[in-house]
């Protein structure tokens, strides 16, 4: 189970500025056209990118010092939207694979489905997110560590403190994040509560 | 003290307390996609798992499923290859499906309330965010991801945190040419896109116990866009009334049980709530997004933010906003010229939203306007039938909409109905994201049908209430 504790996670950065930035912006509608999820990553971002390369600019996702990193920093209210996984499933393929986001609130069924994929969403106040956001983009090539041990980011000799509800928190670094195994061990609960409850065997059954 | 609706379902549903702290729940009734399922089967397969209780799960295909010709193979491959696919797994893993073959197929969240699958006192769940719609019951209704999905297939539940809950009161009557969708596109206006995080929303007040299941649905729908994860309402006679007669719902000799039931989760008078807004229905003005998000919204007869009166903080997303939509400080939304109207989605897809523009429509041998693209799309083949038995299907198409087959259509446009380069869609769906109705650039005005309708015909943004004389 080691290789599935999330305590540390060490890489690159980058940074992704605006609030409210939504599911269908993280991976456009047409790109849920398919039945895997391999080769989203490609398209993470792709409208926005696109746009942004329109007017003469460069969507960080685009630039090349950037390219390395695994660490995403983002601001108010991220993943709102949609209930798609394919949205953190395009950011973890993206390159070498988002594996931590640190940011100021994030939409709560993204946050979910981040959890449900090991990907750790932090959250920090606005003032640290600028303090990374500037230090990432002063030095593309300098290494955060992202600490749910110490509940902190350390870069440089600096560091900020981060805060997660402490249920996610467990279950990342103790590398029970996918819930699947520890669901199924209680199949004589479910089926009690099941039998508890009037409708579930639908009405026409139910004694 | 008293407990709200949410809290008891919660505890009917818990199933243990999970080492991390959260609460596995059962999930009462799972209802599943094309979009957001393949990959759930797909890892189920790869796991050798099982469905532990398949007869609580429905499909249907909606997202991707063409309202123009949808004989098969649909023209469009990968399209046909999601719709088989979900074909495959519902007959390997014996789920019920809802085809477009047996006149049974529509937007997910229309088709469970109309076969009375969706009941009070459910713990609802379906890989879809607008999931929150079926709370309009009275149950706890939750969009989930892919990887969810496959959890609620084997073990048919999920861990879960409690969410607190804000209890949200409109009270009084609202003015004529105000409904529904002008409800939720007010509150989550005044409560912020993120202003629900964190929370369920219970509705109440004299607006939403005189409403029917279809405003109520409209209301509970847009709770995720107001960032609660769910919404809910008191289940009343109203409730009852809707679901009597409905294939799933309980027959004759098992009502009194179930009444029993529902009546046992309600509300009780002195229930908690972690917090408490009150709203007075006759502040609601007919409204329209101007923004990329829900909340950047106005009464139709107010002009668009100044820069100046914008906090300081939410400047740069006003502003952001502006940009994409090529919309000024300080102008008025009346008046803006439209390219495409379209009526339908989970939102405002069912008959009632029809029925009530057709009516207007009726009155006044009304027009869409020359140069406008006027789509009315049913939000399910039911929905469809009952309006051509009433004859109404006439009304749309000599009016100048084009009335097509079933389907979420340019809500999110992931079939061939799509806006084109920057146009401006007034639109009765539920989101106004960057990109949404398919063009990365296109531009979308949510507002209500009846709103939809009026701007259709006058073919620019205009009021409902001055186009149809509604104001008596």
């Amino acid at each position: 189970m080691s290789d599935l504790k999330r305590e540390r996670i060490s890489a690159k950065a980058v940074t992704v500025g605006g609030s409210d930035i939504d599911t269908d912006r993280i991976i456009p509608a047409r790109y849920l056209k398919c039945v895997t999820f391999e080769g989203l990553g490609e398209h993470a971002f792709e409208d926005d990118r696109s746009q942004l390369k329109q007017s003469g600019a460069l969507h960080p996702f685009d630039i090349h010092e950037f390219a390395q990193a695994q660490i995403l920093f983002v601001c108010k209210n991220f993943g709102c939207g949609s209930s798609r996984e394919h949205a953190p499933q395009a950011l973890m393929r993206w390159n070498k694979g988002i594996r931590a986001i640190v940011g100021v609130s994030f939409a709560e069924i993204f946050f979910g489905n981040c959890l449900t994929l090991g990907i750790p969403c932090v959250t920090a106040d606005e003032q640290s997110i600028k303090e990374l956001a500037c230090a990432n983009r002063a030095d593309p090539d300098l290494e955060f560590c992202v600490d749910l041990k110490q509940m902190k980011v350390f870069f440089a000799a600096r560091e900020v403190a981060i805060s997660m509800p402490e249920s996610a928190r467990e279950a990342l670094i103790t590398g029970r994040w996918d819930p699947t195994v520890e669901l199924l061990k209680s199949k004589d609960h479910i089926a009690a509560s099941a039998a508890r409850l009037p409708y579930f065997r639908g009405w026409s059954s139910a004694t | 003290m008293g407990k709200n609706l949410y809290d008891k379902v919660f505890e009917r549903h818990t199933v243990r307390e999970l080492e991390s702290g959260q609460f596995q729940v059962l999930v009462g009734l799972h209802l599943i996609h094309e979009v957001t399922s393949p990959q759930a089967f797909s890892m189920l397969r790869q796991s050798g798992l099982k469905l532990l209780y398949p007869e609580r799960t429905f499909a249907t295909c909606d997202h991707i499923i063409p309202t123009l010709d949808q004989s098969r193979p649909f023209a469009d491959s990968v399209a046909e290859q999601m719709i088989a696919e979900l074909e495959k797994n519902c007959k390997e893993f014996a789920i019920t499906y809802f085809s477009h073959t047996d006149g049974e197929q529509g937007v997910v969240h229309v088709v469970g309330p109309e076969k009375g699958l969706t009941q009070p006192g459910m713990v609802i769940c379906c890989g879809d965010s607008h999931t929150a719609t079926h709370g309009a019951f009275g149950s706890i209704a939750l969009g989930i991801g892919t990887s969810q999905v496959r959890d609620v297939l084997a073990t048919q539940t999920l861990p879960m945190s409690k969410l607190k809950v804000r209890r949200i009161l409109v009270n009084g009557r609202l003015k004529p040419g105000v409904f529904a969708k002008d409800v939720a596109l007010y509150i989550i206006n005044k409560l912020g896109v993120e202003g629900g995080v964190g929370y369920a929303y219970e509705y109440a007040g004299d607006v939403f116990d005189r409403f029917s299941m279809d405003e109520r649905m409209t209301v509970c729908n847009m709770a995720i866009e107001g960032g609660a994860r769910c919404g809910y309402i008191n289940p009343d006679e109203t409730t009852y009334q809707f679901l009597k007669g409905r294939r799933y719902a309980p027959r004759e000799n098992f009502w009194q049980q179930a009444m029993a039931y529902w009546e046992s989760v309600k509300s009780d008078p002195d229930a908690q709530y972690a917090d408490r807004v009150t709203y007075q229905a006759e502040q609601i003005e007919p409204m329209v997004t101007w923004g990329i998000n829900p909340g950047q919204s106005l009464g139709v007869n107010a002009r668009l933010p100044e820069l100046t009166e914008v906090p300081k903080n939410q400047r740069p997303l006003v502003e952001e906003a502006l940009r994409y939509m090529n919309f000024k400080p300080g102008m008025p939304i009346k008046g803006q010229k439209i390219d495409v109207a379209f009526i339908g989605s989970c939102t405002n897809g069912r008959y009632s939203d029809f029925e009530l523009v057709a009516n207007l429509l009726q009155r006044g041998q009304y027009k869409v306007a020359p140069g406008v693209r006027a789509l009315a799309v049913p939000g399910s083949q039911l929905v469809h039938r009952q309006l051509i038995e009433r004859g109404l299907d006439r009304v749309f198409s000599e009016a100048g909409f084009e009335l097509r087959n079933a389907g979420c259509s340019m809500c999110l446009a992931m079939n061939p109905d799509k806006l084109q380069g920057r146009e401006l869609c007034a639109s009765s769906s539920n989101r106004n994201f960057k990109g949404r109705q398919g063009s990365p650039e296109g531009r979308t005005l949510l507002m209500s049908p009846v709103m939809v309708a009026a701007s259709a015909i006058a073919g620019e943004v205009a009021d409902a209430r001055e186009v149809f004389d509604l104001n008596t």
